[in-house]
């Protein structure tokens, strides 16, 4: 399949002749396919920002090549600013980016600067609000008398207001309760599902990457040294404990299990899967004592 | 040009007999220097102040790129200056060069020439002072030497503290800055094209956020400083306290040697 976002030994280096001189990304082939929905994991430092950000070219390459939808996003300042319209970026903590009167006004902001008409940018707007469960009578309300959640609901809705091909976010989630985390996922979700946008999330949360993503990135130390589906990536789990990651709680207990001598698929990170998992050991082992320990593995 | 990349009063960071010096002591020589500076009339001055500022340099071991780098942003100022000391000095005798109401004297390109040197030595030793000296101990010292105004009820503790707090949010409001504008540049804005109004218009979604911002974060400080019983400077101890060593006598004895010799130079008078 043609990649949707391709990234060509994409290197960035910061304050490059300084003391403080200090490389961000060495090398990296980044791929992102079209409707996917791809986690990117990593520790704080890891590069993981600094690769985002040259996605939609808010950073230039000190060295390498950024494809939009196989085109160069540097080859001319049109080219550069159509990226930024293709390719949505919602930073960490949206909601310090709010400025307007009203939150329809800020959501209208990114439609607005791509040069629509009313009607589409209010057709928009009210879509994305829609998108983002944001009420009618919410829209004329100053953004700053919103809740936390609220607040980054509309900010959020005003990057999917431009209606972007791909869709990241950093940390989306982050400082917000279950609740709140469950919202927002789920709004992403919609928008992936009914735009068919690819989406890539950034996050600490294991569980929730797991779950979700079709398929992960690792960054460490400015290089991606792991990639492919979850059960792919969370097989290794010594090597993403070295980076400093963690595996899903499911993983890391069924690791455990095996280690102990349990003949069990490491791989699993859902419940679902580890249920299965351990039916598929027992029905292998027959029907013995040990199925009770099982039951209780669940 | 990333905001980042700012180098104006940045410390670098190092363990050369520079940044070991007291900060009181360095504070204090970049006031003999400036004093120095005023005092030399001649060529030989000049040079020996050339030549204690170009050994400072190289001990800090900041790089003569860093400090030309701070001196581009007076750029300005040195070039104007240059040029009203150029037509503007009368000097006696007939003029080199005249053209409609301008003569130039010897004396005006002497001046004007003095008056670079004398402008961009001035900032580079202040720059080689932000340079090797961190935020913190710079307004410690400040505190301390100015300790005296205490007694006439100048609230100098209090001042060194705002001082110090507005110096360590520059970095911040500086990254601050540097992500909002990224998080609307996202959403397609635009600060560097249109004229100047437009220019002045697209600056209100980063303005708005970061002032927000800075409000929040002013609360938060004096919460969280409040939380820790701060009320100011009376009877308050330091952790790292300020003690001149020997390289501090012998830096302030250089110090007032290199005018002692710009003065002697004065009357060598060469050129």
């Amino acid at each position: 399949m043609q990649p949707i976002i391709q990234t060509e030994k994409l290197s960035h280096i910061y304050s490059p002749g300084t003391p403080f001189q200090r490389a961000a990304l060495v090398d990296v082939d980044f791929l992102a396919y079209p409707g996917e929905l791809l986690g990117i994991i990593g520790h704080t430092g890891s590069g993981k920002s600094t690769l985002i950000q040259h996605l939609n070219g808010l950073l230039k390459p000190t060295s390498g090549r950024v494809l939009v939808e196989g085109k160069d996003i540097w080859e001319n300042k049109a080219a550069t600013r159509q990226a930024r319209f293709r390719v949505g970026l919602v930073f960490q903590y949206p909601e310090y980016q709010l400025f307007e009167e009203t939150c329809y006004k800020d959501i209208a902001f990114g439609p607005k600067n791509m040069g629509l008409d009313e009607k589409e940018i209010d057709r928009r707007v009210r879509q994305a609000a829609a998108f983002v469960g944001l009420p009618d009578s919410a829209l004329e309300k100053s953004p700053f008398d919103l809740s936390g959640g609220q607040k980054r609901r509309v900010a959020i809705a005003g990057v999917i207001a431009m209606e972007p091909a791909v869709l990241i976010l950093d940390e989306p989630t982050a400082g917000l309760d279950p609740a709140g985390v469950e919202q927002i996922m789920g709004n992403i979700l919609d928008y992936h599902r009914s735009k068919d946008a690819t989406i890539i999330v950034i996050s600490h949360s294991m569980e929730e990457m797991a779950r979700r993503a079709d398929r992960l990135v690792v960054v460490n130390d400015g290089r991606l040294p792991l990639e492919g589906t979850p059960r792919e990536v969370f097989a290794h789990r010594e090597e993403l404990e070295a980076m400093g990651l963690g595996v899903p709680t499911m993983t890391d207990l069924f690791h455990r299990l095996r280690a102990m001598g349990a003949d069990v698929d490491p791989s699993v990170y859902t419940v679902e899967q580890a249920k299965a998992a351990i039916l598929n050991a027992l029905a292998r082992k027959g029907s013995t004592p040990a199925s009770s320990d099982g039951r209780g593995a669940v | 040009m990333a905001l980042k990349d700012i180098t104006l009063g940045q410390f670098f960071p190092g363990d050369t007999p520079l940044h070991r010096l007291d900060p009181r002591t360095k504070l204090l020589l970049v006031v003999l220097y400036i004093v120095a500076l005023f005092l030399a009339k001649n060529a030989l001055g000049y040079a020996l102040l050339a030549l204690a500022l170009f050994s400072a340099i190289l001990i800090s071991k900041v790089g003569f790129k860093a400090v030309f780098k701070g001196l581009k942003a007076v750029l300005f100022i040195v070039i104007f200056t240059a040029f009203l000391n150029l037509f503007y000095t009368v000097g006696e005798g007939e003029p080199l060069l005249s053209f409609w109401v301008f003569h130039i004297y010897w004396e005006g390109i002497r001046t004007a020439f003095f008056m670079v040197l004398r402008i961009m030595m001035l900032i580079s030793s202040t720059f080689l002072l932000t340079y090797t000296t961190s935020p913190i101990r710079l307004t410690d010292a400040l505190e301390e030497l100015l300790g005296g105004l205490k007694k006439l009820h100048v609230p100098v503790h209090e001042l060194s503290m705002m001082m110090s707090i507005a110096l360590r949010f520059i970095p911040t409001l500086i990254e601050e800055t540097d992500k909002i504008m990224s998080a609307q540049k996202a959403r397609g804005a635009d600060f560097d094209s249109g004229n100047l109004i437009q220019k002045a218009k697209s600056l209100i979604p980063l303005l708005v956020p970061l002032f927000i911002s800075a409000f929040r974060r002013a609360d938060e400080l004096a919460v969280a400083m409040e939380c820790r019983c701060y009320h100011g400077g009376e009877g308050r101890t330091r952790m790292l306290v300020l003690r001149y060593a020997l390289r501090d006598y012998v830096a302030l004895a250089l110090g007032f040697g290199l005018i002692a010799a710009v003065v002697g130079a004065n009357f060598l008078g060469v050129f």
